[in-house]
């Protein structure tokens, strides 16, 4: 059973040499380190902003949500094809105020677009605690693929150790370049294997996808279809809605459009990634296949769905590619998400208490904080448990309260004040914080409001309570405004 | 927002529209339960909704300069 482990470990170096090889020799300043020097064409951010959704959590956890929830799981589908739709208008602004500012991250953005340093050093700390439990999933994913890909020869945390260290190398040898070459392979990986299994699985056992559906809903009745309680429709539409305008808060996500050469990028590829989003129907595909041959998955095990039915279905090389494809789905995010940690870190928060330093030491400082951080992150991967969910969709929750602030700095005048975009984005997050931590629900809080208001997704409590404060703050502030445009 | 920016509304009708109005399983669309079916048609669909807008956008006619440039 060594084969796909020797699979796994050459995607993993071919990964690295396509990193070190994308460098080419080029003196790394800040720009060149994290955004690539503002030169990449539509192609590569195509694969950088494509590249990050399909990570570990949509190979194993679309799959195993399709698995353990059926039709509530379809809202992925929906709201990455949504937040696309958004990009088209946000995007292009985002990138010609970033360019002309010369700026690397997101809370650069903000605190120039508010001219306020406290600015930058609030949306750092919400964006590294958004950032920190998005990277324990990588890991933690990278756990499971090797473990199962290699039929238990390596033990899961060892699985994560070697996978921290590659990545951590990755990332110091390339910076962004790498995650763009290295997402060209992904990418194509990724579209075989799941286009294979999407299509393979439900035809060799059910005779087609038709078949394979009616069989579940004869087993599992109205398992395809939204509940009329819980994850019902007002769920799903609050879900969507709310997910959709977070997208692009993630501070990777954001600051990889900086990458761009031109703005026109933007809108072509909003056209182009919704029919990306296709490939994720074969995900779920193989989970719903996965669902009939391989039953008896609970809770956090039914992440292991895709590769328990890979490892029934086919023999070991089968299993190895698979394998291999996952580690990358890992590494590209993974890097991504490691480099924007450490750049903030030390761009963002270090330098705002040193300002006197310039950017290389800026540079070599982050550079020396990348394997602080991913070993931050293995500690919590290793601490493990079914919190991770939890601490995903709070990280989801906390980006999502910078949109109404950027939304508003988007303006020709912005009606928002320093003081209100400060205010309104801190009451959010702390909501979030409130809610996640006593696991609050509408219904929990209100049990009084009809079913379908009590089943919103809680996040929109958080964004409510944002832009209310950003509101009243901003109204209470209004005069002393300064605004740089 | 150019007149031509409201389109950008449709996928979302269209996407969150089927669930609210048929939150079901039957008729299969495409092999598939209707949610899902119905879901995966809104992909091409707001593609060419995009499709559309990126022709009609003054802001992308060949030879116009780009923001920032």
């Amino acid at each position: 059973m060594i084969l796909p482990l020797v699979l796994i470990a050459f995607a993993a170096l071919f990964a690295l040499g396509l990193g070190i090889r994308a460098r080419g020799g080029r003196e790394m300043g800040l720009e060149q380190w994290t955004v690539g020097a503002r030169g990449f064409g539509a192609f590569l951010v195509f694969l950088l902003l494509a590249g990050e959704i399909y990570t570990t959590f949509t190979f194993l956890g679309a799959s195993g949500f399709a698995y353990g929830q059926g039709a509530p799981t379809f809202y992925i589908l929906a709201y990455g094809t949504l937040a696309y739709v958004i990009s088209y208008f946000i995007l292009p602004p985002i990138w010609a105020y970033a360019r002309a500012e010369k700026l690397v991250s997101q809370p650069d953005f903000f605190a120039r677009k508010y001219d306020s340093a406290a600015l930058g050093v609030l949306v750092s700390v919400v964006d590294i605690l958004a950032l920190v439990p998005y990277l324990v999933l990588q890991f933690t994913g990278l756990g499971i693929i090797v473990q199962t890909a290699g039929y238990g020869a390596i033990s899961s945390a060892v699985a994560i150790w070697i996978g921290a260290g590659v990545v951590t190398a990755y990332v110091i040898a390339s910076g962004v370049h790498g995650s763009a070459w290295t997402s060209v392979a992904k990418d194509g990986m990724i579209l075989l294997v799941v286009v294979f299994m999407g299509l393979y699985l439900p035809f060799h056992y059910f005779g087609g996808l038709g078949p394979m559906f009616a069989a579940i809903e004869k087993t599992h009745p109205g398992f395809l279809a939204l509940p009329a309680k819980g994850q019902s429709v007002s769920w799903f539409v609050s879900t969507v809605l709310l997910t959709a305008l977070g997208f692009f808060m993630w501070p990777h996500s954001f600051a990889a459009c900086y990458t761009a050469r031109s703005a026109r990028t933007f809108r072509k590829n909003a056209i182009f990634l919704p029919l990306y989003q296709l490939i994720l129907l074969f995900v779920f595909f193989v989970g719903f296949a996965a669902l009939l041959k391989v039953p008896g998955l609970k809770g956090a095990a039914t992440n292991l769905a895709l590769f328990r039915i890979a490892v029934a279905a086919f023999p070991p090389w089968v299993v190895g590619i698979i394998g291999a494809t996952g580690v990358l789905t890992a590494l590209v995010p993974g890097s991504l998400i490691l480099m924007n940690a450490a750049t903030l870190l030390s761009n963002n928060l270090y330098r705002v208490f040193r300002p006197a330093v310039d950017d290389d030491h800026v540079v070599g400082l982050a550079k020396m904080l990348v394997p602080v951080v991913a070993l931050v992150a293995v500690y919590f991967t290793l601490q493990g448990g079914a919190t991770i969910v939890a601490l995903l969709l709070m990280g989801y929750s906390f980006v999502t309260q910078l949109f109404p602030a950027l939304l508003a700095s988007l303006l020709a005048v912005n009606p928002v004040t320093r003081a209100g975009a400060f205010a309104g984005i801190f009451a959010g997050v702390a909501t979030v914080v409130a809610l996640t931590l006593s696991h609050a629900s509408i219904g929990s809080l209100m049990p009084f409001l009809p079913q379908q208001v009590q089943d919103l997704n809680v996040g929109i409590i958080a964004l409510g309570v944002n832009i209310i404060v950003l509101a009243v703050v901003s109204l209470a502030t209004r005069a002393p405004a300064v605004q740089r445009a | 927002m150019r007149t031509i920016h409201w389109l950008a509304l449709l996928p979302f009708l269209f996407l969150l529209g089927g669930p609210i109005l048929h939150d079901a399983t039957h008729p299969f669309l495409l092999g598939m339960p209707f949610l899902l079916g119905w879901i995966a048609l809104g992909l091409p669909f707001t593609a060419l909704v995009m499709a559309l807008i990126y022709r009609l956008d003054p802001a992308n006619r060949p030879g116009d300069r780009e923001e920032g440039r």
